[in-house]
């Protein structure tokens, strides 16, 4: 076993080397511009392109020409919700409005979009999910407005891998003629995801979150009922039906049709893989751990996502002990001098103090069970460590209420 | 993010871990900082006369805050007590070469060292 072992798949994964045979020889060998059709290094690009096109469809559930490549998940956000409200904002037809409904736990790539538009003239909701992170149907409805263009939600979250209920969502916009834009970059190859059944309109994806490559994402635009238009954000050539120009990056989309299709392939095995690691290693830390307080959903979770905060330990000291070990996230950024917690930690009502102490495990399709063990055994080494070390805990044993202790804030 | 080599060393390897009798009339309590900040020191000093003969700590917080704590530990013990309120927290910095933004706990474990002569002297204050 080679340490530090990776436990960060929420953040990035591996490139799977099946992958990687696939996208080699686009590198070097077939190195076309597929926008070139008058000879065959173009035709040959263009080819590997639309069967990337199709792998990538296939998985998500829609057809090839709803697909718009773009930069990754962060650059597709940008072009679905302004791309709509330049398209849709003061159009008479039925889908139209400068209202957003968003939610407070987004990734940061969906909340600054929406500042943006704020800036520009748009109203932005802001639901605050429930405690484990989670909006609900009758929450967007009562927040639906006659000018509701749009209904912006993450579907499994990054931090604390809870999962939004899209489909029933998605029906209710659809009934309402709201377009319904799902933030789909940690699901797509995870949990079985189809565009059709979940009702979906626009819906980002990542290939680096599916064993692909980095730099490459995909937005699917919906085209029939209703037919999804946007304004282009990047202008040029009219690449990519007039939606994002720019020459197509061959050999990554290459390896994103490839990363589709194993996912496809592999999803029940990955499924099953990853929440038997995912509950294994909640269970080896419980054992030696009390006081282990899980951030999410338990049941409407990601397969690979356990978020844990362990009272009475400071987060980053508790990195500080198993860096050298494993690699995981903490939802503290205590490395800032103003110490603030995750938004998204926030959102759901956790304490700071209980945020400051959270950590992400996610683990993955080469995760192996003596990674697990060898992970959990050193935090709770660690835990246990700098619990003895922790005034708090010494407090907590005595029976003192902290909430009771007046604190010198600093 | 880095830290120096004598952070790493108290935070593996921290001295005077542990607590002294609260109740006792030479002994000092100062904690501060608070939980929602990520921070919380607790400083104990034992002082016979006007020296410092004993001095234990409990930290919550980053390696930064626990090796800060530490070194305070390793520095009150065998002081007197004015020269224990002498020590600064830009000396503490110093000696751990804490990055700007771990200065807070410097700060932190100067204000935990003046927070435990207090109680003690509010104590002695208080026997006479």
């Amino acid at each position: 076993m080679k340490t530090p072992i990776y436990l960060d798949n929420q953040a990035t994964t591996p490139v799977d080397p099946r992958v990687m045979d696939e996208m080699l020889p686009y590198f070097t060998e077939m190195y076309g511009n597929a926008a070139s059709r008058n000879h065959p290094f173009g035709w040959q690009a263009e080819e590997a392109v639309e069967k990337a096109r199709g792998e990538i469809a296939a998985l998500i559930g829609a057809t090839p020409k709803e697909l718009v490549f773009t930069s990754g998940s962060t650059e597709a956000i940008n072009l679905a919700m302004k791309g709509a409200v330049q398209m849709y904002g003061d159009s008479e037809g039925k889908i139209s409005g400068k209202h957003i409904i968003t939610s407070l736990v987004e990734h940061k790539a969906v909340l600054d979009t929406c500042k943006h538009l704020e800036s520009e003239g748009c109203e932005v909701t802001y639901l605050e999910p429930d405690e484990t992170g989670r909006v609900s149907v009758e929450q967007v409805e009562a927040a639906m407005r006659d000018d509701t263009l749009m209904v912006a939600l993450i579907w499994g979250n990054n931090e604390i891998g809870t999962l939004n209920p899209i489909r029933e969502l998605g029906a209710l916009c659809h009934e309402r003629n709201v377009l319904f834009f799902v933030d789909g970059t940690q699901c797509a190859g995870k949990i079985p995801v189809d565009v059709q059944a979940d009702n979906i309109d626009l819906m980002c994806i990542s290939a680096h979150k599916l064993y692909g490559p980095k730099g490459i994402g995909v937005l699917y635009v919906r085209r029939r009922a209703p037919r999804v238009r946007l304004v282009a954000q990047i202008d040029g050539g009219g690449h990519e039906r007039g939606m994002r120009s720019g020459t197509l990056n061959v050999p990554l989309i290459v390896g994103f049709g490839a990363a589709c299709r194993v996912a496809m392939e592999d999803l029940q095995r990955d499924l099953d893989h990853s929440i038997e690691l995912r509950d294994r290693l909640e269970e080896k830390i419980r054992e030696k751990c009390d006081m282990v307080h899980l951030n999410g959903n338990r049941e409407h979770r990601l397969p690979g996502c356990l978020n844990l905060s362990f009272s009475y330990v400071e987060g980053e000291s508790l990195l500080m002990g198993i860096n050298e070990e494993m690699a995981v996230s903490s939802g503290s950024a205590c490395t800032s001098a103003s110490l603030e917690p995750s938004h998204v930690l926030r959102a759901m009502g956790v304490g700071d103090e209980l945020a400051h102490s959270s950590i992400r495990f996610g683990v993955g399709r080469f995760t192996t069970e003596e990674e697990v063990d060898h992970a959990a055994e050193r935090v709770t080494q660690t835990v246990t460590r700098l619990r003895e070390l922790s005034p708090l805990y010494e407090m907590a044993l005595e029976g003192i209420d902290l909430s009771t202790v007046e604190w010198t804030g600093h | 993010m880095a830290y120096s080599d004598k952070v790493i060393d108290h935070y593996e390897n921290p001295r005077n871990v542990g607590s002294l009798d609260k109740k006792s009339g030479e002994v000092g309590t100062g904690l501060v900082g608070a939980p929602e900040c990520g921070d919380v020191m607790k400083l104990q000093i034992q002082v016979e006369g006007d020296r410092i003969v004993d001095a234990k700590f409990k930290t919550f917080g980053c390696g930064s805050a626990i090796a800060s704590s530490s070194l305070a530990t390793e520095w009150v013990k065998g002081k007197t007590i004015d020269e224990a309120l002498s020590i600064t927290n830009s000396e503490i910095v110093e000696e751990l070469s804490l990055p700007p933004v771990k200065i807070h706990c410097s700060v932190l474990a100067e204000d935990a060292i003046k927070a435990a002569v207090a109680d003690y002297k509010t104590k002695q204050g208080g026997d006479k």
